[in-house]
């Protein structure tokens, strides 16, 4: 599975939207309908799932599933 | 005195049905809703049955993102306040939200969210406490969730009194509406702590029966082999308003609440007054509150805990205030099939009493096979009974010396 498929996983199971919503230009906020609890949630979820630790400051930046991504792949 | 009030709306979560007709036609069959507790393996606990709502089903109410944030007690709370809220036809008549409150309490909140953020705390470190925790657990959260998804603006609150939590809620939302803080209120209680530590710390207390091997009649009130209470979950949420309102737009009446009294103990944590003297002074208070004499009340849904204290001292409070008319009256006690709903226990036995008033007829006391000789009134122990009732009481005590009643009369156009 490539990591976009592991992250419309989570996302769709944690904001209740459907897996072909999760592309990489989707915003959590305004296009995948998550509040400010939502996106600590999934950072937690990402960190079990991708086993790192996001500090709060990058946390912060992920704005959108390709951020997301990108961050992920840098890792 | 204050504006009149009548109900116009309820809704309920019970061990005995998912909504108010199916609870009350249950109860008027004597059936208990106890069984093994299926919620977790209760095996090592002393003890290992319960009354566990079945089959509930969120998504009448509520989607499946939102239901993983709210705890089943919410979720219990939002559901019946729904159906109250259609029964009063209130979906229909759009009132102007900042007339509309919320009142419900829960006696113990989101056990098990904080079971399970307890867990993940213990087991991954506090990176992994979810962001959802303190809103998912805190038991105001019934009455903020109700007042989001109905829009009510007016006064949103909760109460917590453990066992009378629910009685203390209607009583106060009453109050809200005879003073004139609000014309409408969505009011009750709501319980789930079915988990292993709301049912293993009852169990230290030694409050609840302890007899596993017969769970349907282990809530045996006023019965001389009770040997505890049965814990139980669920909600019961009523609409109150101003009888003014009400008649206004043809709202079906379904009764007028007269009085209610709240009093302490002043006594122990979880023992109630040696005399019973809180629940005698409740009990007077909502009649006096009521504007009647005690001779007039024919009916009181008792607490009824299946308590060796409760129903004893209890009994002892009733005859006390009402002297000669507590041989008189009928008196039940819902427990006996429903077990303890704790929080939302106050509430449901309201829509019970509320029941019996608009159909004339009581529920039986079930178990009550061998009568305890100091528990010597009429608790209708053979099945439900046609008697025509104008006024009653029901009664809430809880751990902390809280002791609540509301006084109920028939409503006739």
């Amino acid at each position: 599975m490539t990591i976009q498929e592991r992250l419309a996983g989570i996302i769709s199971e944690k904001l209740g939207v459907e897996p072909a919503e999760v592309i990489p230009e989707a915003r959590f906020i305004e296009d995948l309908g998550a509040d400010s609890l939502d996106i600590v949630e999934l950072i937690m979820d990402l960190e079990d799932e991708f086993d790192l630790e996001i500090p709060d400051e990058e946390a912060e930046k992920l704005t959108t599933v390709g951020e997301a991504i990108k961050y992920i792949e840098s890792q | 005195m204050g504006r009149r009030v009548v109900i116009t709306g309820m809704g309920a979560i019970t061990p005995l049905g998912n909504d108010v007709e199916n609870t009350w036609k249950n109860l008027l069959q004597g059936k208990s809703g106890v069984d093994r507790i299926t919620r977790f393996d209760p095996e090592g606990f002393s003890t290992t049955i319960g009354a566990e709502v079945k089959d509930f089903d969120p998504s009448r109410y509520i989607d499946r993102r939102e239901a993983k944030r709210l705890d089943l007690f919410v979720q219990y709370g939002l559901d019946a306040a729904y159906q109250a809220w259609e029964m009063a036809g209130l979906d229909k008549n759009n009132p102007d939200p900042t007339t509309v409150g919320v009142l419900v309490g829960s006696g113990i909140g989101g056990l098990a969210t904080l079971e399970e953020q307890h867990r993940n705390y213990l087991e991954k470190g506090s990176r992994r406490i979810s962001p959802f925790f303190v809103p998912m657990m805190i038991g105001n959260m019934a009455a903020g969730n109700i007042s989001i998804h109905l829009g009510l603006k007016g006064p949103v609150t909760s109460v917590v009194s453990a066992c009378a939590t629910g009685t203390d809620a209607i009583g106060g939302a009453f109050r809200s509406i005879a003073w004139g803080d609000a014309d409408v209120m969505v009011t009750g209680g709501t319980e789930a702590s079915i988990t292993p530590m709301g049912l293993g710390g009852f169990c230290s207390a030694r409050a609840l029966s302890t007899r596993n091997n017969d769970p349907q009649k282990a809530s045996r009130p006023f019965d001389a082999e009770r040997d505890g209470f049965v814990i139980a979950e669920g909600a019961g949420i009523v609409i109150l308003e101003s009888l003014e309102r009400a008649m206004e737009r043809g709202a079906p009446i379904l009764a007028e609440i007269k009085g209610y009294g709240s009093v302490g103990d002043a006594y122990h944590q979880v023992q109630p007054d040696p005399q019973g003297d809180g629940g005698a002074r409740a009990m007077a208070r909502a009649i006096k509150d009521a504007g009647w004499d005690p001779a007039e009340v024919d009916y009181i849904n008792a607490h009824g805990t299946s308590t060796e204290y409760n129903d004893r001292l209890e009994t002892g409070a009733i005859k006390r205030v009402c002297g000669d008319q507590a041989y008189k009256m009928v008196i039940n006690s819902s427990k006996s099939m429903m077990g303890h709903l704790l929080g939302a226990a106050g509430a449901v036995e309201l829509i019970a009493t509320v029941k019996a008033l608009q159909e004339g007829q009581v529920h039986p006391t079930i178990n009550l096979t061998n009568p305890d000789p100091d528990c010597d009134l009429d608790y209708v122990p053979e099945g439900a009974r046609k008697v025509e009732i104008q006024k009653a009481l029901t009664n809430s005590l809880g751990f902390g010396g809280h002791n609540a009643t509301l006084a109920l009369e028939k409503w006739t156009e």
